[in-house]
């Protein structure tokens, strides 16, 4: 049944790209025909700019987007975080308020989740959020805020209510990062970059129309973030690809790209560069040394076994089964490639690790590399928090004793 | 697919990274059988026995399931399925500990004939093996215990219409009660690859001497076979023996892949739940961080190495030519998690795990053979980086 519906899509994406694809037209014009036609997200539903296709016929229509060259809708950073949480606990104003600027591109967005006192214990959270006539009232300090000093909108999850249990007096509201009283400041990161922020809020604003979700279910709605933010970090990702197409569209997303990737250029780096080893290793000679090239079989067999990992999680969704443990392994298996890529590229390099920048190996990427990695393991939930997530909800060991019950005002703090 | 660090997409399709609903049926019916007839008490009263095995359940998983024969073609009596069915009853097997000269009738022996025969010797050959009538091996490593077929020394020197075989094999599983005897032989004078062939033996022609090994893992019978002027026939061709040979040895690798994967996730279960049982210090001990962690990392070893086991299964079925490399990256990552998760599953079970009682020496002897039978880990990596050709 699947293989006519293939078909039957391919044909229907073709007449209509045919009828709209033009590459001189403005890259905004272009995106909101694409969300308006439902191709650009056709795995969404059909009232929110898709069509209800299953996830293996969305790829269809992507393959068919690329043959004729076509840019997608927007898709990098928190953006897709922001859509997703917004699809499952959103309201139909906010969907239609925020969802097509998302795809457009026209908006960016950042997570104000972790703060000075509260990172892997996110539910602690002590920025206030108290109702004053139509808004809600922001004060406090969240910490680590990728992207911040170029978002429009943020997730801000924020308490209401102190004399409730620690998870039941969060709420989650949507930002406005651009208004007096939200306070970004960059924060130098260990590899010399500065894609996150410290960011202060004081008397902040935001309307009640912005609360997603009832007051108290913050965190009912921040773990659905969450768990997309874990998915997409199970290592399938690649560097974006710097295309060479003419036309004004293009034009205008290598900007883009190349806006939005600024504070993401070390990325590709933080995962390890897998696929630079190889290159390297035929580069320095390292190929001829029998243990380098047992370290790095043992790397390639760990990359190559967690790729495949991925797509079988993947591939059990798409037949409609439940997803097995191997879906929730995605970025701690990403962390451990990480870690691996780090040690196989300095015995690769050897004393010449010890330089960086312009000159050093590959021009500096590989310093960067050893100094990115320890990223990986930090950012979206440690690897220590994923292990006991893992523990707890796939193989169901014993929960942690906890010490954080009652009333949050009387919990122990940092 | 690709196996290179390089992503090939448009390959990639042919491939599948889940398994089919039939596939999934013919898995529990396998694994339901498994539960009834090879439960520890069983595996421990058949690995005491010098055979190493129950023939009536020989009989009985050669009949109804017809597992000797699953992936040999229906022409030559068997049910005709692939590489990727044979990974499933071997998955479960592992899980099971099944004592059975399955391994070396159905993967070793079958495949060798497959491979290298001529079609009136399969047609002679295989439908005895397909159900379950007589038990075959494969004879290629000798007293060095080296797996490069290049290491080869048993020397076949035609006499009349076949050959007389002279030299020793060692480590051959069920060497000692298999009826044929498929062995790796050389040309007088040849050298490496060249002038390899293989060759059906009968185990008790004249001339064969056999001798059962003690060996550590007693679910995995080995024996040493002397040859002084056994004879054989040539299967296929004298001078095409080495590609069938190699071929053979790499299916037989994603098939212990499969086995292995299989005993690691029984390990990863059986330690799992002790520690959600076992208190100490007031809790159970599967809520502290150190076993907990331990845990985790464990499933992700084992789901990363499933992967691997799968994934080359799945090219070997659909004959990518990336598949011999697979079957080298499978049998390297499994043997060395199989090995892992038995040593961590004893640790977890304390002092008990030490013990003969508990059942974990069985799988943990299982994984030790199993990193070294058909080559250590370290080999295969190189295999691997040489077929990958870095
Ligand atoms: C590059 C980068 C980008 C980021 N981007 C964002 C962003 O955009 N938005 C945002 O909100 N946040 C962001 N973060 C923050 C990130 O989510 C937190 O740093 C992370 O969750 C850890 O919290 P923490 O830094 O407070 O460390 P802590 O929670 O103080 O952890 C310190 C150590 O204790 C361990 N630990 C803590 N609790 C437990 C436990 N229960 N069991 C065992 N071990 C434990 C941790 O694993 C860690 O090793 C980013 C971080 C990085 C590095």
């Amino acid at each position: 049944m699947s293989r006519i519906n293939e078909a039957e899509v391919r044909a229907e994406v073709r007449e209509w790209l045919a009828a709209n694809w033009d590459p001189d037209m403005s890259l905004v014009e272009w995106r909101s025909r694409l969300a308006d036609s439902g191709w650009g997200m056709p795995q969404w539903p059909k009232e929110w700019y898709g069509r209800g296709l299953p996830h293996t016929l969305a790829r269809v229509v992507e393959e068919e987007l690329a043959n004729v060259g076509a840019v997608g809708v927007a898709k990098s950073g928190v953006r897709l975080l922001a859509a997703a949480t917004l699809l499952e606990h959103g309201s139909d104003p906010q969907k239609k308020k925020f969802l097509r600027r998302i795809l457009t591109g026209e908006d960016t967005w950042c997570q104000f989740f972790s703060e000075p006192g509260s990172g892997s214990d996110l539910a602690g959270a002590t920025t206030r959020a108290d109702l004053k006539g139509d808004f809600w009232i922001i004060n406090g300090q969240k910490v680590w805020t990728t992207s911040a000093h170029h978002a429009d909108h943020g997730l801000l999850l924020a308490r209401t209510d102190w004399d409730a249990p620690k998870h039941e007096g969060l709420s989650y509201f949507v930002i406005d990062v651009k208004q007096p009283g939200v306070d970004v400041q960059p924060l130098k990161q260990m590899n010399g970059h500065a894609s996150f922020n410290q960011v202060f809020f004081t008397d902040a604003k935001v309307p009640q129309e912005n609360l997603v979700g009832r007051v108290g279910e913050g965190w009912k709605v921040a773990m659905t973030t969450l768990a997309h933010e874990r998915r997409g970090a199970d290592g399938l990702a690649s560097p974006s690809k710097r295309g060479t197409r003419v036309g004004k569209i293009h034009a205008e997303e290598r900007v883009e790209t190349e806006k939005a990737n600024q504070p993401y250029t070390w990325y590709p780096q933080r995962a390890g560069r897998v696929d630079l080893i190889l290159e390297r290793a035929k580069e320095t000679g390292a190929n001829q040394d029998p243990y380098t090239r047992q370290e790095i079989a043992k790397l390639l067999i760990l990359a190559k076994s967690a790729e495949w990992t991925a797509r079988r999680a993947r591939a059990a969704q798409q037949q409609g089964r439940p997803q097995g443990p191997e879906g929730s392994l995605g970025k701690l298996a990403a962390s451990h490639v990480a870690r691996g890529c780090s040690r196989v590229h300095t015995l690769i390099t050897g004393t010449e690790a010890m330089l960086t920048g312009k000159g050093s190996a590959r021009d500096g990427i590989i310093a960067e590399i050893l100094v990115s990695v320890p990223a990986v393991s930090i950012a979206g939930g440690t690897d220590e928090i994923q292990r006991n997530i893992v523990a707890e909800r796939v193989l169901g060991l014993p929960k942690e004793p906890r010490f954080d019950t009652g009333p949050f005002r009387n919990v122990r703090k940092n | 697919m690709s196996a290179t660090p390089e992503a090939k997409p448009e390959s990639a399709r042919r491939i599948r990274f889940a398994f089919t609903d039939e596939q999934e049926q013919f898995r529990s019916a396998v694994r339901r059988f498994l539960e009834d007839k090879s439960p520890t008490t069983e595996v421990r009263r058949l690995m005491a026995t010098s055979e190493g095995y129950d023939p009536e359940v020989w009989r009985l998983l050669s009949g109804d399931l017809a597992l000797p024969g699953i992936h040999i073609p229906e022409r030559y009596g068997g049910a005709g399925f692939g590489m990727v069915e044979l990974g499933i009853v071997m998955e479960e097997f592992g899980r099971a500990l099944l004592c059975a000269p399955f391994f070396s009738t159905a993967v070793l022996a079958a495949n060798a004939i497959l491979n290298a025969a001529t079609e009136a010797q399969k047609s002679q050959l295989l439908p005895d093996l397909a159900r379950g009538a007589r038990l075959g091996t494969l004879a290629v490593t000798e007293p060095t215990g080296e797996w490069d077929p290049a290491r080869i020394t048993v020397i076949a020197t035609p006499d009349g219409d076949g050959y007389r075989l002279d030299g020793t094999k060692s480590y051959v599983v069920d060497g000692h009660i298999a009826d044929l005897v498929v062995v790796a032989a050389r040309r007088p004078g040849s050298t490496g690859h060249t002038g390899l062939a293989l060759f059906a033996l009968t185990g008790k022609a004249s001339g064969v001497e056999r001798g059962a090994l003690q060996s550590m893992d007693p679910t995995r019978k080995l024996a040493r076979i002397d040859l002084r002027g056994a004879r054989a026939e040539l299967l296929g061709s004298l001078e095409a023996g080495a590609p069938p040979l190699v071929r053979t040895l790499d299916q037989a690798a994603i098939a212990l892949a499969n086995e292995m994967v299989g005993g690691a996730q029984a390990l990863l279960d059986s330690a799992v739940k002790y520690s959600k049982l076992r208190v100490q210090f007031g809790r159970e001990i599967g809520s502290f961080q150190a076993i907990k962690h331990k845990l985790a990392d464990l499933l992700l070893e084992v789901e990363l190495a499933k992967s691997a086991a799968y994934c080359a299964a799945q090219a070997a079925a659909v004959d990518d030519p990336e598949w011999p490399a697979l079957a080298s990256l499978a049998k390297a990552a499994t043997s060395e998690t199989y090995l892992h998760t038995a040593a961590e599953c004893i640790q977890i079970h304390g002092g008990i795990g030490f013990t003969w009682d508990n059942d974990t020496h069985l799988w943990f002897k299982r994984a030790k053979s199993s990193e070294v039978f058909l080559g250590h880990p370290s080999y295969h990596r190189e295999l691997l980086m040489q077929r990958w050709g870095i």
